[in-house]
């Protein structure tokens, strides 16, 4: 466990460059509200009543003092504002190559759904070394993933996703906080992420096989809800052909395009009537009310696998 | 500065002593004092509240309370704290009391609509007793969708009726202060010629008239939504949470500022009085005092960086924030200019205003760090930010209300409070906040989340801190009453002018007759009228 | 022979001169907060719209556009009277403005009337959240979100009005008792103010819900 006696641990690659950040904002907190109250308790001491100091007439405003002292704490403010903003760009912007792992959460729980099929409940198993991106949502309320020692956190809402990207740079285990009140047990909705070196994240990931990898699980829940009905090779309906589609724009009835990602997909599933494809009848129904949040992100990552594949003509 | 003759006959107080002339008065003086009591009880509910937390938080374990009491308790002190005392605190007091006297005027424009103001407040606050006494809300004090539509299994609709009915008061209170402060200044005192205190009220009405209807629409919907099962803040029903939070942030943002800029406003009053010095840089701190209001309006986004909103929105919202604080910090700057080649004396007003200085600076930095994205990032919905709010709420507004108490206490009572036990119990409030509050910013950075009511072993010495803290901020609380209390029964008569202070109220008898003044006064110069001798100052 | 009204009676003012200041501010400051009001109920739709554009389209076709023409007919001229109304007051000419302020009032009953009888439409028609809500085509959800802010925004306009109405015929009352001339007719300019805006409300709602994709 981390020892917070006083620091907390830079266990990802950007704590390193937000504790920085911090740092830099300790010291000019310090230096200003320190500056201001000496000068204050220096003022109050050389002018108090009765003291011997000169007075005589004392200006009762000053232009240039105003100007100074508005345009140096904007300059202060501006650095730190595009610091911050930069930093916090990248911290929305996760890598490409990143290892998408889903997360739901619901009162009070985060149930994780790794690809290749593992499931964990309060745990997240991660190699360190390699960016992990979590793609979230939630089955009720907000909810927030905390997790202190990356200085990261992102809500996690209900119908829809969110994501959260990190890269671990320490082997070890950190503690994973709900940061956005969402009932009795939000208290009790923390967990730990276990960082793993590359090998011994691989047995783990051997050890524990879940049913299969989360496309796989995806494929079967596509045949038993009857998707493969419409949208399989050998349908007579006239539906969308899924493989490849998955990380493309395609055109829509209105005439807008779209990106096929997992909120498109989750949409089409539960409000088909919202998006329809260009040239097709709206004729799928909803789902809305059937599917279960981890089945329908498997569904994602089945579509997502069969980007591989070549696209038939629709 | 002219000065007016006290009028001859009874004061406002003397005027008659039954409880019906004081529930059917006219008077902005007396009901300035029937919010004054209303106040004081609210505060000690939410502060009876926060004194339970503090205790369940001495041990991580969640050993002293169910969850779900302790949810109820961090809802009630917020619900209560911002709507039912601090939104209300120095406007409905000392602003009612004062606004009319610093401007010559016999009344605000609208004393009826004062009295029902009180009767609002009032209805509201039965409100959430009803609520209390039912059994408690659960939803914290944001009342964030869709747990507070369709999840929480307390008494959400009660609570926000009682929110809903409050804020009506705000509104009726700024309605009249704008009309006041436009219409009714005596011969002489044009804008410039405000006292500060003045301006800030003015600034303060701005935002609690434009604000407010939005909370109390946007609550509206959330209790329809609650009751009736349709609505636009829940997904599942097509709505979106991300909309209910920009409009209740659209009130709450600028709400803490209807909380600090009447705090600002008493400060400078105070600092100018002990130092006896003009308030440095007089127009900048006008010109600040309504860059505030306006820019409050535009930050609301900053409590969103973590949520769902789209980045480039995120660092709009950012940038705003950054520039709301530059008006803040001229502020601070220009006080601590009215010190120089001053004549500084050190009563309970000042030492409190002090504090708000210092403490004020603590909290406001830390804005800066809650602005910066990435830095928000780590800290939001931490301790951190629990930290941050305080500093500037109770270290900031509560102790210029202080401020206001004791500097204002003879001209309202008649009577001088005694200064060692005042100066005591400044100080001790000043040693307890810090105490309960520092600490509470090194645990949100260390990770500790908000609304924890068990929370992991590593920051157990950290909330010992506090709590202990905490204990020592309940006694700087009650002290007051006991002093005060005293002062009341048995003070020394303070005389029209005890602290030698400029401004209208102080030329008229302490206390003040019921029509203020015995002839309208006439004002012939600029506000802060203070001039230091060589050596000993009056 | 100077009515009541017209001495300085509220003895917080300096003078006539002041007090009419102080009223005038003060329903500007009120019509202020109650555009925030409306504000709120607005920006709602807006956002909602944004997610919802086909469902709104649809709710919109279910509205009946002749009775929300005819009732925005209806206002503008109200207002129309209640302007010759305020007029006929700052001349003195009591018995006009009797007149007017009783057409501003029977308009007034007119467009409620005209919006209850779209009301039990709607609700024969099943679109009414809650009460009556049968809607099954595509969209479905949208056009309940599109009918919900319906009801909200045009009922709490109603509201409004209702008020509106109430005011007048206190004018009327007020009116013919000979508390208002030249000198002194300030409730009833005040009065006007709050009914324009009334009616500038509806001409804001009345292309959101009515006109959406129809012209």
């Amino acid at each position: 466990m981390s020892d917070l006696a006083g620091y907390l641990p830079e266990a990802s690659t950007m704590a390193g460059r937000i504790d920085a950040l911090l740092l830099a904002l300790t010291v000019v907190s310090v230096l200003v509200v320190g500056g201001i109250m000496a000068l204050i308790a220096w003022f109050a001491f050389r002018y108090r009543r009765g003291s011997p100091a000169v007075r005589g007439p004392a200006p009762r405003r000053s232009r240039t003092l105003e100007t100074v002292w508005i345009t140096v704490p904007l300059l202060v403010f501006l650095i730190i504002f595009v610091w911050a903003a930069v930093l916090y760009r990248e911290l929305r912007s996760p890598p490409q190559d990143a290892l998408a792992i889903n997360v739901v959460a619901k009162q009070w729980m985060w149930k994780v759904q790794h690809p290749g099929g593992q499931r964990e409940i309060n745990e997240l198993h991660v190699p360190v070394g390699r960016p992990v991106k979590l793609v979230m949502t939630s089955q009720d309320v907000i909810h927030s993933f905390f997790v202190p020692a990356f200085r990261v956190k992102q809500d996690v809402l209900p119908e829809r996703y969110t994501t959260l990207w990190f890269e671990p740079s320490r082997a070890g285990e950190y503690p994973l906080l709900c940061a956005e009140y969402c009932g009795s047990g939000h208290s009790r909705m923390t967990g730990r992420v276990v960082v793993m070196a590359p090998q011994a994240y691989e047995s783990w990931l051997a050890r524990n096989p879940g049913a299969g990898s989360l496309a796989h699980q995806g494929e079967e829940v596509f045949r038993r809800r009857g998707c493969s009905g419409c949208h399989g090779e050998s349908a007579t309906v006239h539906a969308p052909r899924l493989a490849g589609i998955y990380g493309r724009r395609v055109p829509l009835e209105d005439g807008d395009m779209v990106m096929v990602d997992a909120r498109y997909i989750r949409d089409s599933i539960l409000l088909p009537a919202s998006e329809v494809a260009a040239g097709y009848p709206p004729i799928m129904p909803s789902y809305q009310g059937q599917l279960g949040e981890e089945e329908i992100l498997a569904l994602v990552a089945y579509i997502r696998s069969l980007a591989d594949q070549q696209e038939d003509a629709p | 500065m002219s000065t007016v003759g006290a009028a001859p006959g009874p004061s406002y107080i003397g005027v008659s002593y039954t409880l019906r002339s004081w529930l059917t008065t006219h008077d902005h003086k007396r009901i300035g004092l029937l919010y004054v009591a209303s106040i004081t009880f609210f505060f000690f509910i939410a502060a009876v509240a926060a004194a339970i937390m503090r205790l369940e938080l001495v041990t991580p374990a969640g050993d002293l309370l169910e969850a779900d009491t302790y949810n109820k308790l961090f809802t009630v002190h917020g619900v209560v704290m911002v709507w039912f005392f601090l939104i209300p605190s120095i406007p409905a007091t000392f602003g009612n009391f004062l606004l009319p006297l610093m401007i010559g005027a016999r009344d605000v424009a609208f004393p009826r609509l004062n009295l029902a103001s009180w009767y609002v407040y009032s209805l509201g606050g039965l409100f959430v007793i009803i609520t209390l006494i039912a059994g408690g809300v659960d939803t914290g004090w944001t009342f964030y969708t869709p747990y507070t539509t369709m999840f929480s299994n307390t008494h959400v609709v009660a609570a926000i009726s009682g929110v809903f009915i409050v804020g009506f008061s705000s509104i009726f209170t700024g309605l009249n202060f704008i009309v006041t402060i436009h219409c009714m200044r005596a011969p002489g005192l044009s804008w410039f010629r405000l006292p500060l205190f003045v301006w800030a009220q003015y600034a303060t009405s701005l935002v609690m008239v434009l604000a407010t209807p939005v909370l109390a629409m946007t609550l509206g919907l959330v209790a329809i939504e609650r009751l009736l099962q349709v609505g636009i803040f829940d997904p599942a029903l097509g709505g979106d949470p991300l909309l209910f939070q920009h409009l209740f942030w659209f009130y709450s943002h600028p709400a803490v500022y209807i909380m600090v800029l009447p705090a600002m406003g008493v400060v400078s009053e105070v600092i100018a009085c002990f130092a006896r010095r003009p308030v440095f840089g007089y127009r900048f701190m006008v010109y600040s005092l309504l860059g505030i209001a306006v820019v409050v309006f535009t930050v609301l986004g900053h409590h969103m960086f973590v949520g769902c909103q789209s980045m480039y929105s995120g660092m709009v919202f950012s940038l705003l924030s950054f520039l709301v604080a530059i008006p803040s910090s001229i502020k601070v700057f220009n006080w601590t200019a009215t010190l120089y080649r001053g004549s500084v004396s050190f009563e309970a007003p000042m030492l409190y205003a002090l504090g708000f200085i210092a403490l004020f600076m603590m909290g406001g930095i830390t804005g800066i760090w809650l602005a910066a994205l990435a830095a928000d990032v780590h800290l939001t919905d931490t301790y951190f930010v629990v930290a941050h709010f305080h500093y500037i709420m109770v270290g900031g507004a509560v102790m210029a209300y202080f401020s206001a108490i004791h500097f204002w206490w003879p001209k309202i009572t008649g009577r001088l409070y005694p200064e060692a036990w005042a100066r005591f119990a400044a100080v001790v409030m000043f040693v307890g906040f810090n105490l309960t509050f520092f600490p509470q910013y090194v645990a949100g950075f260390l990770g500790m989340p908000r609304r924890y009511h068990a929370y992991p072993p590593e920051y157990e010495v950290l909330n010992i801190l506090s709590s202990a803290g905490a204990a020592v901020l309940a006694v700087a609380y009650v002290l007051p009453l006991i002093y005060l209390g005293w002062s009341l029964l048995r003070g020394p008569l303070a005389g029209r002018n005890p602290w030698a202070a400029t401004g209208l109220e102080w030329q008229t008898a302490s206390p003040p007759p019921r029509e203020n003044f015995s002839h309208p006064p006439r004002v012939n110069g600029p506000p802060y009228a203070y001039e230091t001798e060589r050596g000993d100052g009056p | 022979m100077v009515p009541e009204a017209l001495a300085p009676a509220a003895p917080q003012f300096e003078d006539r001169e002041q007090r009419r200041a102080a009223a005038t501010l003060g329903m500007w400051v009120f019509l202020a907060t109650e555009v925030l009001f409306f504000g709120v109920l607005f920006g709602g739709y807006a956002v909602i719209r944004l997610l919802n554009y086909d469902a709104f389209v649809v709710g919109s076709h279910h509205t009946d556009v002749v009775l929300g023409t005819l009732n925005t007919a209806v206002l503008l001229t109200s207002s129309l009277t209640m302007a010759l109304a305020v007029r006929g007051a700052s001349l003195g000419q009591r018995r006009a403005t009797t007149g007017w302020l009783v057409l501003t009032l029977l308009l007034g009953l007119a467009f409620l009337g005209i919006k209850a009888v779209e009301y039990h439409q709607e609700y024969q028609n099943a679109v009414v959240p809650v009460l009556a809500f049968d809607y099954q085509g595509p969209h479905a959800r949208g056009v309940l979100l599109f009918f919900y802010l319906y009801f909200v925004m045009t009922g709490l306009h109603a509201l409004h009005l209702i008020i509106g109405v109430a005011v007048v015929g206190v004018m009327v009352v007020r009116n013919r008792r000979g508390d208002f001339g030249p000198e002194y007719h300030i409730p009833v300019e005040l009065t006007g103010l709050y009914w324009h805006f009334v009616d500038v409300v509806w001409i804001f709602l009345y292309p959101l819900f009515y006109l959406v994709a129809r012209v």
